[in-house]
């Protein structure tokens, strides 16, 4: 491990200014980033640690939506009455990530921002051209059974591990960032790039900016949420394929639904063209399977992850099966 | 080398200590302050064997910088002994001969320990069925114990009579006479 400075922030633009310097780095949680000093992946000269600063409440907005502060521990968030009751998917999402220690430690904005697990990247004597531009992707031929089928680029096909990203993505969640120039608002569906030909990028966020709160505002339907995670084991398991969904039927009509997807793609991966072409169409299990085969038309697989095509076809059905049957029955 | 000095409690004593800044929790409680029940499993948050407790919430010191540490109660498996009597998980741990080779004990009792009262406070967790009142404490039978307990590894396989030993601090019979046995 490279040796650093570290200096506590005492508040949210003095920590932007300390950060915006070249070789600094936040550090909130640390529970990818430490990890990152240890492996070589990361050699800050300078970690700003935002751990401390107050944004570490979830208030409830009024009209129904939540503003989840940056530093909200996810262990928290998945517990707050609030999100348990109108946004069961991000609860559900959180609790499916990680381990009870993990989650304790572990932030909103951390938690958005950690980095992928595909293999390469995490081992500095491999080539990886998120970690080295230029060097090249041992995943495309070599392992990539847990890596993407949607997406993805001849350079990098990493895939983003967060379980919460996919939730607040669903929920047409943004952030809200502090940088050098003041305060903007970014959809979490925007937040995370694609790979393309600049992988190293995982984010649209510029040196210096700080995610200081996730804001998710109420719609329709939002309460009838849940997300399905599919992975190697029943715990503390990356998903091979996750889906958060929102589904709002009225007489045997979806009226309104929102899916995401995690594990197939570089970021979460909203899929639109299942919405598409499921609003207005009736609440059934031949609608599911065709929505989600419109979706999967643009899926890309490698030999080695083939499955996960089906394996997101069966999740994303059983998925909206059982939110159609909730609804059935309310 | 960027050093500094760190002051935290650990197992209810101030302590102060002189730190690179690279240094871990874990590193910092074993190395330097001779506290040495949390264990160096795989140094990368994947195994659980360094969990303690901070500001009474089980933490993985392998994954936490000492420095940011100032000021926080740390307690690990040492410190939930009192005037040697021990935890009640810790004794029901014993009882039920939870453990093997016991690397992983320290670990899987602080766990243990963070995770009851997690319950206790109404916290769910992947298996709780949606819908339950928030605030009421979690009921925790074997599948929640075994979904909480999940970032603790045990290569022995002790797994069986951990769970146990738990299901007995939960049901108030850890530690009586014979209890499980």
């Amino acid at each position: 491990m490279r040796p650093f400075e570290y200096v506590q922030a005492t508040d949210p633009a003095a920590a932007v200014a300390l950060a915006g310097r070249p070789g600094a780095a936040f550090l909130a949680g640390g529970t990818n980033l430490v990890d990152h000093l240890k492996l070589g992946i990361a050699a800050p000269e300078l970690l700003v640690d935002v751990s401390r600063l107050p944004l570490d409440a979830v208030e409830e907005t009024g009209d129904g939506g939540l503003r989840i502060g940056a530093t909200v521990r996810n262990s928290d968030l998945a517990a707050h009455p609030a999100v348990r009751r109108d946004f069961p998917v991000l609860s559900q999402a959180l609790l499916a990530g990680a381990s009870g220690q993990i989650r304790n430690a572990a932030t909103t904005a951390g938690n958005l921002l950690q980095r992928t697990r595909c293999r390469y990247f995490q081992d500095v004597t491999t080539p990886c051209n998120k970690r080295e531009p230029g060097s090249g992707c041992p995943a495309v031929e070599g392992l990539h059974r847990t890596l993407a089928v949607l997406g993805a680029s001849e350079h990098c096909v990493a895939t983003h591990p967060s379980d919460m990203a996919v939730a607040l993505a669903a929920l047409d969640a943004e952030v809200v960032v502090l940088g050098a120039a003041g305060e903007r608002r970014i959809p979490v569906t925007e937040l995370v790039r694609l790979p393309g030909d600049d992988p190293s990028r995982d984010t649209v966020l510029e040196p210096g900016d700080l995610i200081t709160a996730v804001e998710v505002a109420a719609f329709p339907g939002a309460r009838r949420s849940a997300y399905r995670k599919v992975r190697d084991r029943a715990s503390f398991a990356f998903a091979l394929v996750s889906v958060a969904a929102v589904l709002d039927v009225e007489d045997g009509v979806v009226r309104d639904v929102r899916i995401a997807l995690g594990g197939v793609a570089h970021r979460p991966w909203r899929a639109r063209r299942a919405e598409q072409v499921l609003r207005g169409r009736p609440a059934t299990e031949a609608e599911f399977g065709r929505a989600a085969d419109a979706e999967l038309e643009a899926a890309r697989p490698l030999p080695g992850n083939g499955y996960k095509v089906p394996m997101v076809r069966s999740t994303l059905t059983a998925t909206l099966r059982r939110l159609a049957r909730a609804e059935e029955a309310a | 080398m960027p050093e500094t000095d760190v002051t935290l409690t650990v197992d209810g004593l101030s302590r102060t200590v002189t730190v690179d800044t690279r240094t871990t929790l874990l590193d910092a409680l074993r190395e330097r302050l001779g506290v040495t029940s949390p264990k160096k499993g795989c140094d990368h948050g994947q195994c659980g064997a360094c969990t303690v407790l901070v500001d009474g919430r089980r933490a993985l010191s392998c994954l936490s910088l000492v420095v940011a540490q100032r000021g926080r109660e740390v307690v690990t498996a040492t410190g939930l002994e009192r005037s040697g009597t021990l935890h009640p998980v810790q004794q029901a741990i014993v009882d039920r001969d939870g453990l093997q080779c016991g690397y992983c004990t320290p670990g899987q009792v602080c766990s243990a320990v963070g995770m009851l009262e997690e319950a206790e406070a109404g916290h769910p967790s992947h298996v709780t069925a949606a819908g339950s009142a928030p605030d009421a404490p979690v009921e925790l039978d074997d599948e929640e114990i075994r979904e909480r307990m999940s970032g603790n590894l045990c290569r022995c396989g002790a797994y069986v009579n951990i769970v146990a030993a738990i299901r007995d601090v939960v049901h108030g019979s850890a530690g009586a006479d014979g209890a499980g046995r």
